[in-house]
């Protein structure tokens, strides 16, 4: 009689030694779930910022550069196309990242086109209207660098806690999948070319 | 326990492989960290002291670095991780501002960033820190070679707009709410600098003049044996016996508050 609560009150220690470990680390799971979460919701939210600004910036440079239509096009088009795709943070996987990536890279792209463009119209560099606009610009894009580093620095604090031992095991029951990374710019390896013709 | 540690480790590590490049935070904490080497003594410490005495009155931090070198990074860039690293400003508004400048070099250009905290993006919008804190104050003055007078002329730019955002009172609300040690230590100096001298001067001293200095030296003595090799000594020796009911100077900088930086902020380089 006496051995037999013995043994169940050794297994309800057990129970409660696991359900206390497992209860731990999934909820840290879930909070890290949460800390990547708002750190993408960081991320869409400076490329918003930056897709907000371009048609103040275009019109701008409109006024002055009216024969850059090409380049201007090439603006909204990318613009219209970045802000098309939009990945939801249950869905972080490498694909849509990439996709995402993809489209955001278009916009820069086109906006430094244009800023190239831009040097050719000394009046339009010396409107203050436009140099806030630049600054404004080089502010976000400087956002989007810090935005995307922290949510990497998330990503990771993620991944490295659900992929380690025995904590992969819970992650697996539980449905955490590992989140994608931003890569670096596609090309960002490359120097730019600069030619004087 | 083991997890905790483990994941301490893991913070730990991944903090170090991208801090490596960074400034140590100085400690004791500073505002003006020149480690270029740019300032003059007294510039530092004007500076230092002005800024010490902002960050008491309205709980925004503003920190001077100055690097000999930029280590690779782009100046923004440095500047954030800087500000981020330290944690500049408090953690609850991330009301901080870390002013970076490289000096020009031979070839090099020099560089200045202006990188702004989450928490004061609002009243220093990029534009403004483009034109009226670094084109128009900082710029023209670096290429004289007027370092100072740059950086000097720019923060208070800087302390004007930010003055705004959050005030004292909000600030030591919250202060004396969560820890009560600020306080505490003002009660201290209140009655051992004020109460306690003129309490002794009045009844052992009076006869010979009023408040004389044996009474109250053993004390100075001993708050400057307290207080350790914190700060210069002088300083807060002169604020004390100035006037018992400021403590202007005499408390140093409390140390940073973890703020944030999202990239706010603008740049230049002459």
């Amino acid at each position: 009689m006496k051995k037999t609560w013995i043994i169940l009150a050794v297994i309800a220690v057990v129970i409660f030694i696991m359900y206390s470990s497992v209860k731990g680390t999934y909820n840290t799971m879930v909070s890290r779930d949460e800390a990547v979460d708002a750190s993408w919701a960081q991320v869409e939210n400076v490329y918003q910022r930056r897709a907000d600004l371009i048609p103040n910036l275009v019109n701008t440079v409109k006024g002055y550069a009216s024969h850059e239509q090409e380049t201007l096009e090439g603006v909204i088009e990318a613009r219209s196309k970045a802000t098309s795709v939009n990945v939801n943070p249950e869905n972080l996987n490498e694909e849509s990242l990439q996709q995402f990536q993809q489209a955001q890279a278009g916009l820069s792209s086109a906006l430094s086109r244009l800023m190239v463009v831009v040097e050719r119209y000394p009046d339009l560099k010396a409107n203050q209207s436009f140099l806030d606009l630049q600054a404004q610009l080089e502010g976000t894009e400087n956002r989007i660098t810090v935005e995307r580093r922290k949510f990497n620095e998330s990503a990771q604090s993620f991944n490295t806690y659900i992929r380690t031992f025995p904590k992969n095991i819970y992650a697996n029951l539980f449905g955490f999948e590992k989140k994608a990374y931003f890569e670096a710019e596609q090309g960002a390896e490359r120097a730019p070319e600069v030619s004087f013709d | 326990m083991f997890k905790k540690l483990s994941f301490l480790l893991i913070v730990f590590i991944s903090f170090s492989s991208f801090a490596q490049d960074l400034p140590e935070r100085p400690n004791p904490p500073r505002l003006v960290n020149d480690l270029a080497d740019v300032l003059s003594d007294t510039e530092e410490q004007r500076m230092e002291m002005e800024l010490v005495q902002f960050a008491r009155e309205t709980s925004n931090q503003i920190a001077i670095v100055t690097v000999p070198s930029l280590n690779g990074y782009d100046a923004g860039d440095f500047a954030f991780r800087i500000g981020e690293e330290w944690g500049i400003g408090q953690g609850d508004k991330d009301n901080g501002v870390v002013v970076l400048f490289k000096p020009k070099v031979g070839n090099e250009r020099g560089q200045v960033f202006v990188a702004v905290g989450y928490g004061l993006e609002g009243v220093i919008p990029d534009a403004i820190a483009n034109r009226d804190i670094v084109d128009y104050e900082m710029i023209p003055r670096f290429k004289q070679g007027d370092t100072f007078g740059g950086l000097y002329n720019g923060t208070q730019v800087i302390m004007s707009l930010a003055k705004g955002e959050f005030s004292a009172q909000e600030y030591h609300e919250k202060a004396s709410g969560g820890q009560g040690g600020f306080p505490f230590i003002l009660l201290f100096f209140l009655i051992f600098f004020v109460i306690i001298p003129i309490f002794r001067g009045k009844s052992r001293y009076y006869n010979a003049g009023g408040r004389g200095r044996a009474s109250s030296l053993p004390f100075w003595l001993l708050m400057g044996g307290m207080m350790g090799s914190g700060r210069s000594h002088g300083g807060s020796f002169g604020n004390f016996s100035s006037g018992g009911g400021s403590f202007g100077g005499g408390g140093g900088f409390g140390g940073f508050g973890g703020g944030s930086f999202g990239g706010g902020g603008a740049g230049g380089s002459w």
